[in-house]
């Protein structure tokens, strides 16, 4: 049976046990729709939240940037989970204990306020709107790659998929679901990954083998040789920055805070029973995580190094068939530069933007790149978005790894995309129309309107997800921006600070969200021909801008705080409440 | 918040500086600020800048939570604000 078939009936089967699982376990309540009922074990929900946290940015494109950064890759990997500690330590436990459902929820109730809730709902759609089309791309790609079907009708069939158990299951669906997309994922990121250390250096764990020997009889490490290998090609070494320090900085704590600031993250934390049980969670979810976060640099560099092996200096006629079925998809371009019909792999750009093709082929069957060729050497241009899902036909794995990783790939983007159509719809129906404009409903009602969000939020992921905005990471890199501008300075002061007013909330908030999204915009919409180091803010790139928003948040948020009249007494009473884990109860619809 | 809340919460801060000094060291300090000199070492065939960066940083994390957990319940019990009903005995022992 051919990879095609065999990815077939992989994914058709994994999608037949999620759908199984939403059936039964379909929400009857709001508090099931919206919290599982407050009763889900710490592992479960630990893997749940591993699910939701890991999405197609982590298991498509990450391992594919530090392959292509090296070092400064390590800014996903420590941005990614460092934010855990942070929730663990100063928001998870805390969120649990003030008992509701939503994080404007905490936010409109200790500030006291409607205006600070609605600017929490507006931060929490731009944030979850942001990171899901991310996840709609990761589809799409996953889609029209591995099953030959457009794109487009490949996010119709995701879009109903996450349908019947986001719309159906609620919260209480989407946790037991996720818990079986984590099992999938994780399977599916480490086996590849196994075989390929096992390949190179003969150890079968790859973060042991990152460090290892090649097994070629060179007697380099696998970090020695890939340094040597791309500094004779003229790249910087792998094991090398090219950003500066504080790029590197503000980016990592950008993504550190912005995690803890993610609402769909958050949320999960409300499915347990106890304060002590959310405490356990992050731990858990944190184990689940790392296991992949810690597999995907040796994944990076292992790729990095067959990919520039089984490339470089290779004639056009005998180079693998994934060069080509890439290049026929658009995401592989080259342009024959010196006329040897050999592909030459250099740094710099091979030619201006995205390849564009022309309708006929090249005598020995290559695309014809339309672009204005660079003066550099290099003729390959690749996106960085196909190195995982490459990487078990680069290294000739067998055809059921490749339908493995296929399945993975959709687990990943589609419970993370679940999980954000959820905290959607519960803001939208809960927040907005409960709390806000129809004060009145009923719980029958209110699930409904969930509901009606959640059909119309999927509508949009998916027209998102057909006409993408970006590359994966990078959008999703800007929502943790925004959370970490916006949200994250406003619930750790809530919550760590008894002096913290409505006045100084809101107008952190507003701040830090209002200049991050500016300073982005201007770079990435505005003129992005002036997104250069020069031209940036203290040197720190539009990615890790959301630190220096979250800086201007806090220090607004303090000085006014102090300025303006105190909190009254029983939010004060509130916070003391919060603080102490005993007497928690269910989450309650208020 | 009365003279045993109080303690409970000085308790928890003093124990969130220590833990979030050790996450910042192993990842803004190790893998960051201190990379250049620290690659100079060799660790098991990584730089070692490289490794924590990359590897270690990760590992610490977890350590981080799981030692936070661990003491948090020890601090629960002590000033008898756990959320558990069967530690009502422990309770009574203040």
């Amino acid at each position: 049976m051919d990879a095609q078939s065999l990815t077939y009936i992989f994914v058709a089967l994994s999608f037949g046990l999620y759908i199984g699982i939403a059936i039964w376990s379909r929400a009857g309540s709001t508090n099931e729709f919206y919290v599982a009922g407050g009763g889900v074990h710490p592992i479960a929900n630990g893997m749940a939240t591993a699910a939701d946290w890991m999405s197609a940015a982590s298991f498509i494109s990450m391992a594919g940037i530090i392959a292509f950064l090296g070092y400064d890759g390590a800014v996903y990997l420590m941005g990614w989970t460092g934010g855990y500690v942070i929730l663990a330590l100063l928001l998870a436990p805390y969120l649990r204990k003030f008992g509701q459902f939503t994080v404007p929820d905490f936010i409109g109730t200790r500030y006291y306020s409607t205006t600070a809730r609605v600017i929490a709902v507006i931060c929490l759609i731009l944030i979850s709107f942001t990171y899901v089309a991310g996840q709609m791309r990761g589809v799409g790609i996953v889609f029209s790659q591995f099953l030959n079907i457009p794109i487009f009708w490949g996010v119709i069939v995701g879009m109903a998929i996450v349908f019947m158990y986001a719309v159906l299951g609620g919260m209480k669906g989407i946790t037991y679901t996720q818990v079986a997309q984590y099992c999938v994922l994780i399977f599916a990121y480490l086996v590849p990954a196994i075989f390929i250390s096992m390949l190179i250096t003969g150890i079968p764990i790859p973060q042991i083998g990152l460090g290892a020997e090649v097994a070629d009889g060179s007697g380099l490490s696998v970090l020695d040789k890939l340094d040597q290998t791309l500094t004779e090609l003229g790249f910087a070494a792998y094991t090398q920055g090219g950003k500066s320090t504080i790029d590197v900085f503000a980016i990592t704590m950008a993504l550190m805070i912005g995690t803890a600031g993610l609402p769909h993250v958050i949320v999960r934390f409300f499915t347990v029973p106890k304060v002590s049980d959310a405490r356990k969670s992050a731990g858990y979810a944190l184990i689940f995580i790392a296991l992949l976060y810690t597999t995907a640099p040796a994944v990076g560099a292992f790729a990095r190094l067959n990919f520039v092996e089984t490339i470089h200096n290779t004639q056009y006629s005998d180079v693998a068939g994934w060069f080509k079925s890439w290049e026929n998809i658009g995401l592989i371009g080259w342009e024959d530069k010196n006329e040897d019909g050999r592909i030459q792999y250099h740094p710099g750009a091979p030619f201006e933007g995205k390849p564009t093709f022309g309708p006929e082929r090249r005598a020995d069957g290559s695309r014809d790149v339309l672009n204005p060729p660079t003066a550099s050497d290099n003729e390959v241009y690749v996106d960085r978005d196909i190195m995982v899902l490459a990487n078990p036909e680069i290294a000739a794995l067998p055809d059921w790894v490749i339908a493995l990783v296929a399945a993975g790939s959709l687990a990943a983007a589609l419970s993370t995309a679940a999980g954000l159509l959820l905290v959607i719809s519960t803001s939208v129906s809960h927040d907005l129309m409960k709390k806000t404009f129809a004060k009145g409903l009923t719980d029958r009602q209110e699930l409904f309107y969930a509901r009606l969000a959640a059909v119309t939020a999927i509508g949009i992921a998916g027209y998102l997800g057909i006409d993408p905005p970006g590359f994966v990471a990078q959008v999703v890199a800007f929502a943790f921006g925004l959370a970490a501008a916006s949200l994250f300075p406003a619930i750790l002061l809530g919550i760590f600070d008894k002096r913290m007013n409505r006045e100084g909330a809101i107008v952190g908030m507003l701040a830090g969200l209002i200049f991050t999204l500016t300073y982005i915009a201007y770079f990435k919409f505005v003129s992005p021909e002036t997104n250069t180091a020069e031209n940036w803010l203290f040197g720190i790139s539009p990615e890790g801008i959301g630190t220096v928003g979250a800086v201007i948040n806090f220090a607004l948020a303090l000085v006014i705080s102090r300025c303006t009249a105190p909190a009254p007494h029983h939010v004060t009473a509130l916070v003391d409440n919060i603080r102490i884990p005993k007497g928690v109860g269910e989450p309650q619809n208020h | 918040m009365n003279d045993n809340n109080n303690g409970y919460w000085k308790a928890n801060l003093r124990l969130l500086g220590i833990l979030l000094s050790i996450w910042f060291t192993v990842s803004f300090g190790f893998g960051i600020l201190l990379v250049e000199e620290l690659n100079r070492i060799p660790f098991f065939g990584f730089k070692l800048g490289f490794w924590w960066a990359q590897q270690g940083a990760i590992y610490v994390f977890v350590a981080l939570i799981f030692i936070y957990i661990h003491q948090m319940q020890k601090l629960d019990r002590q000033y008898g604000v756990s959320d558990d009903e069967d530690e009502s005995s422990s309770q009574e022992d203040e």
